[in-house]
């Protein structure tokens, strides 16, 4: 891989730009003037409730239109997103899955196709054929997942994907967003499981009443925060 | 009440006897109601998607219009397609007027509303809950309203009914565009309407209990099709 040289390694695996990027509700500031810039192949947002994390994964992925500033993407970057409650379709498991590839235009035996392995892949071939709205909430957003998966996305958000799961379904999704990961795929995720956050991540953007606080390696982040407020959050959330 | 239960048992014995004119009409009422009605889900379900999904101008006008139209007054409709099918209305040269294809007409347009209103609703719950996946996944809002309208065919099942229900309940539409001509245009209502002011009750009061029996009926299976379906899909 040749990179050139005059610019900064950063600036060179950069993917993501953001310039004031700002969301303002009424009279409310959702996300204030967010400057970044995304280079980390795992990225997890930390922040209190009400910090503007789901807000900011959300102008990301183009769910929300920014009040001001922009999003620069230096290269188009395919994407998908995984929501803290998976929406299923009142069809089977497989057809949600083909239904997220039949609208990537996919013709319809590639899709059952691949539709197929990405179940596997997430270890939910037996029940492929089973209403998808009747599984648990594990194993639903296990399908959420090979949903989003099966698109073969550059760039894999999720907000929140563990938070309404309990413990056993949590570590078995954790398990595949890290094997989504290691197969080359970019992660933005938010969490409230630090330590998942702590497993998962390699940069940290901590973020506070809108405002991008703190951006920093995660071994760092965990160790020494910089900021107050990353320092407040640490202590109150570590058990 | 005398009168009430010799009607009774006379309009009994005429059901037993499977009396061939009531089986007619009875045939003719769930033909013309039953069509009336297909034709207005065909037109007011995807209406009523693209209401609740859509976002265009004139959008809550629209909305406002069909929740509205839902209480149309059934003789004016009536009237309004009696002008366009008569021999000088614009739609005149068809000779449709006075014949079972007038009333499926009268009564699409009396239900197509009622239909459009009730899926918008329907559909405007569920997008609440699919929006942001569907649009994650780059669906259209016309791909969108298509897929809601697949995902709630059961709970839709209710927004028919409430059509057929209306149409095959009404009166004056049918009495205007039909004629009420014996054996040609005569349906359940007008029969009612017309032998009552007779005074031949015990008819009358057959057609009725036929009438009831139905709508409870379609009620049922509709009832019976969504338990099912929840228990099948979630």
């Amino acid at each position: 891989m040749s990179v050139p040289t005059k610019i900064p390694a950063a600036a060179a695996t950069a993917w993501l730009h953001l310039e004031q990027l700002g969301l303002q509700a009424g009279s409310t500031c959702i996300i204030d003037a967010a400057t970044l810039t995304l280079a980390a192949q795992r990225t997890v947002v930390l922040g209190p409730n009400g910090a503007g994390k789901s807000s900011l994964l959300r102008l990301i992925h183009g769910l929300l239109r920014p009040t001001g500033g922009q999003l620069i993407w230096p290269q188009q970057l395919t994407q998908a997103m995984v929501f803290q409650r998976p929406v299923m379709l009142r069809t089977t498991a497989l057809e949600n899955v083909i239904y997220g590839l039949r609208l990537q235009g996919h013709n319809a035996p590639e899709c059952r196709q691949r539709a197929a392995a990405a179940l596997d892949k997430v270890g939910l071939s037996a029940i492929a054929q089973r209403p998808a709205r009747l599984l648990s909430g594990g194993e639903q957003q296990r399908v959420a997942l090979a949903r989003a998966w099966a698109r073969e996305p550059a760039l894999l958000i999720l907000d929140e994907p563990t938070a309404s799961l309990d413990p056993a379904s949590a570590r078995e999704v954790e398990r595949i967003i890290t094997e989504i990961a290691n197969a080359g795929t970019r992660l933005l995720m938010t969490t409230h499981n630090l330590g998942q956050a702590r497993r998962i991540a390699e940069e940290i953007v901590f973020i506070d009443h809108g405002r991008i606080v703190e951006q920093s390696a995660a071994d760092l982040f965990f160790t020494l925060p910089q900021s107050n407020a990353a320092q407040c959050f640490l202590k109150e959330e570590t058990p | 009440m005398p009168e009430f239960s010799e009607s009774l048992l006379a309009a009994w014995y005429l059901l037993t006897d499977a009396n061939a004119r009531l089986i007619d009409v009875v045939l003719l009422s769930l033909r013309v109601s039953l069509t009336a009605a297909m034709i207005a889900c065909l037109i007011g379900m995807p209406i009523g998607a693209l209401l609740a999904v859509g976002r265009f101008p004139g959008r809550r006008a629209l909305i406002v219009l069909f929740n509205g139209l839902m209480g149309l007054p059934p003789v004016v409709v009536g009237l309004l397609v009696y002008l366009l099918l008569s021999r000088a209305g614009p739609l005149g040269s068809f000779g449709l007027l006075f014949s079972p294809a007038a009333m499926v007409i009268a009564q699409a347009v009396l239900v197509t509303p009622i239909v459009a209103a009730l899926t918008r609703q329907t559909i405007a719950d569920s997008w609440l809950e699919f929006r942001e996946q569907l649009r994650s996944l780059g669906a259209s809002r016309t791909r969108a309203a298509a897929t809601l309208l697949w995902d709630g065919r059961f709970s839709l099942s209710t927004a028919a009914l409430a059509g057929f229900g209306r149409a095959i309940a009404e009166v004056g539409a049918v009495m205007i565009v039909g004629g009420n001509i014996d054996g040609v245009t005569r349906v359940m209502t007008t029969t009612i309407a017309l032998e009552t002011s007779k005074g031949d009750l015990p008819l009358a009061l057959g057609l009725g209990l036929i009438l009831i029996t139905v709508v409870l009926a379609v009620n049922a299976a509709a009832y019976l099709l969504r338990q099912w379906a929840e228990r099948r899909w979630g």
